[in-house]
């Protein structure tokens, strides 16, 4: 991006670019401790995750007040409006990502009998693409990259037919072993949060390109 | 110092003009070209010293285009940072964080909490980052501050070093499987040949028998395979000194490992004369796993040959070659891997530990060899092991080891 005249401006911009790479990157360590303490049953990492939340939070309305004071303050246009714009909007959805593995979380004492419980080992293959998502579409955010914000978008059929073939399974385990039902069920929830974070990261991918190009990507790769 | 460019030429100038303006206001001509030699003499004088030195060096802040120069070409990424903004990323930086990053927040390059919170602070420290650039990245980042705005980050891959310890904690892991598996089939057929006995036939107990006994003989195997790989790991460093003609040891080996059943399906193709310096039972235990893989691996009735030659450098090259179904290139860079099988479910059923090529590779690296692994999806395998050819020594033996050196000359002119 071109400097400005006024350099405070580049210098907002700077910082509100930081303060969402800043929110991502705890979004995605989010994701993987909270899968980690869910797979090894660890409570007191899923309490730490749930715990680091409020950063993620708190980070959120950073966002959300440096960028109504930037609209308010230099009236960007074009691609500085389009810019700050992304931003507020990834800001939201990143704090939902959180949101979602901050549940994955506080279900990790939810799990009963998981020595002997197969389909946590469907999950963390799951997780990982969703997290990968999560990491390339920030790399795209950083590097205002349209061609790898695509790229993600395309990973997302990849958890959509994950998280179908992970029901498929928890159903027919739960008609097998109805004992295990209300743990079962609990992972349904998992791989639900874990499907519902690809969409996101989806959508900021979808912003990614905006920011950058100024459209949305075409239909075919959403 | 040249003269004449330390000449006070405007001073004379000066002087010259002054006392023309003398004269012409009718002053004593003495007394002016008197003034005037003792002007410029006192010119000439005060420009032969040498200039003054300034009074102060003023101090010059470092600028960010130097500190560029200096770290662009350094091989480890490096990164200068102005109140948190990079400012300048040498060129390893840029191809590992990306181009983007320059003029970017130092978070937008390092979004890792970890890193966050070591730039959040203004001191100087390190952080453990995983996950920089791929899932599996392990890097140290080294932030020194310079002044109050500038910073220098120096990032240090850990990865490897992750990846060894890992190797480690696998082998056990792998080791005590492996060991584990007949151990599981040789309790379980004894408990039931004792708990049962009365209600056995006896051709079912003696089935039973003969698989205690096999799983038996790979336990051992896998334990002899273990602590050879230990030994040769332990005498990694102290070079073999035996003198030895390979051909012998490699005929006598490749003899041994097809046995009597399968000797017909061996040919060899020995140069004789080549002498090396090893360790008469490593070297013969690299042919024999060479081999006995060949043999097994290799379709049934189909040769294998073993080629002993000299390789235009000095060295004494072996090939075992088998004709079998290969193997698939993605699998060659592993398969000196401990316990590394490209399918194990045959492997194991032929008896295979897993650890034969890996024993061969530290055999042949002790002996300052080379191992080559080719292979053709659906031809075969070709294994070449390179061993250094001893030099002549001032040992009496030198003199027995001439004759035949000469009809490997006329075997291979």
């Amino acid at each position: 991006m071109a400097d400005h005249t006024v350099k405070a401006f580049d210098e907002d911009i700077t910082r509100l670019r930081g303060l969402i790479a800043e929110m991502g990157g705890l979004a995605e360590v989010a994701i993987q401790e909270a899968l980690d303490a869910m797979v090894r049953g660890d409570e007191e990492l899923g309490d730490q995750v749930v715990a680091r939340d409020a950063k993620i939070d708190a980070l959120e309305s950073e966002v959300d007040r440096l960028a109504v004071r930037i609209i308010a303050l230099r009236a960007p246009m074009a691609d500085d409006l389009r810019e700050v714009i992304a931003a507020l909007k990834i800001g939201g959805v990143v704090e939902r990502i959180g949101d979602y593995s901050k549940n994955i979380a506080k279900r990790v004492g939810m799990i009963e009998g998981r020595d002997r419980f197969e389909p946590l080992t469907l999950l963390p293959a799951m997780g990982e693409i969703a997290s990968e998502m999560v990491h390339d579409v920030l790399t795209a955010y950083a590097a205002r990259d349209p061609s790898l914000a695509r790229e993600v978008i395309a990973t997302d059929a990849k958890v959509d037919a994950f998280y179908n073939s992970i029901f498929r399974n928890l159903v027919s385990h739960m008609v097998e072993n109805p004992a295990t039902i209300s743990s079962a069920a609990q992972l349904l929830f998992v791989a639900r949060n874990l499907e519902r974070i690809g969409d996101h990261a989806t959508n900021v991918a979808e912003m990614v390109h905006f920011a950058a190009t100024g459209t949305y990507p075409p239909e075919e790769d959403r | 110092m040249d003269f004449r460019h330390s000449l006070p030429i405007a001073g004379i100038v000066l002087a010259n003009i002054t006392i023309a303006a003398l004269i012409i206001l009718d002053v004593d001509p003495i007394i002016a070209i008197s003034v005037l030699i003792v002007w410029v003499g006192s010119l000439l004088l005060a420009s032969g010293k040498p200039p003054e030195p300034p009074a102060i060096i003023v101090e010059q802040p470092i600028s960010i285009d130097s500190m560029r120069k200096l770290v662009e070409n350094s091989s480890t990424p490096m990164l200068v940072t102005e109140r948190n903004t990079i400012a300048a990323a040498n060129r390893n930086a840029r191809k590992m964080l990306g181009q983007h990053i320059i003029g970017q927040d130092a978070r937008v390059a390092f979004r890792q909490p970890e890193a966050i919170s070591l730039f959040a602070t203004d001191s100087n420290g390190t952080a453990i980052v995983r996950g920089l650039v791929r899932r599996q990245d392990i890097w140290r980042v080294n932030r020194q501050s310079i002044d109050d705005d500038l910073a220098v980050i120096e990032l240090i891959n850990q990865t490897a070093e992750a990846d060894i310890s890992r190797a480690h904690t696998d082998f056990v892991a792998n080791a005590s499987h492996e060991l584990r598996t007949p151990l599981a089939a040789i309790l379980g057929y004894v408990e039931t040949l004792s708990e049962s006995s009365e209600n056995l036939d006896s051709p079912t107990a003696k089935k039973f028998l003969s698989t205690i006994q096999r799983e038996a003989e790979r336990l051992h195997s896998l334990i002899s395979d273990l602590m050879s790989l230990s030994r040769v790991e332990a005498e990694k460093h102290d070079a073999p000194r035996d003198k030895l003609e390979f051909a012998e040891v490699v005929e006598r080996a490749a003899r041994d490992a097809a046995g009597s059943q399968r000797t017909d399906r061996l040919t060899l193709n020995l140069a004789s004369g080549a002498y090396v310096h090893g360790d008469r039972g490593q070297l013969e235990q690299v042919v024999r796993n060479l081999v006995d893989n060949a043999l097994k691996y290799g379709a049934p009735e189909t040769n294998v040959l073993v080629t002993l030659d000299r390789a235009r450098s000095g060295e004494a090259r072996l090939c075992v070659e088998d004709h079998g179904e290969g193997i698939a290139p993605e699998h060659i860079p592993h398969l000196t891997r401990r316990f590394y099988r490209t399918d194990p479910g045959r492997s194991r059923a032929s008896g295979g530990t897993g650890l034969g090529l890996a024993i061969v590779k530290h055999i042949v690296e002790r002996h300052k060899g080379r191992l080559d692994i080719e292979s053709k999806l659906g031809k075969g395998t070709r294994i070449t092991v390179r061993i250094p050819i001893a030099k002549s020594d001032p040992e009496p033996a030198n003199v027995s080891s001439r004759p035949p050196e000469r009809v490997w000359e006329e075997e291979h002119p």
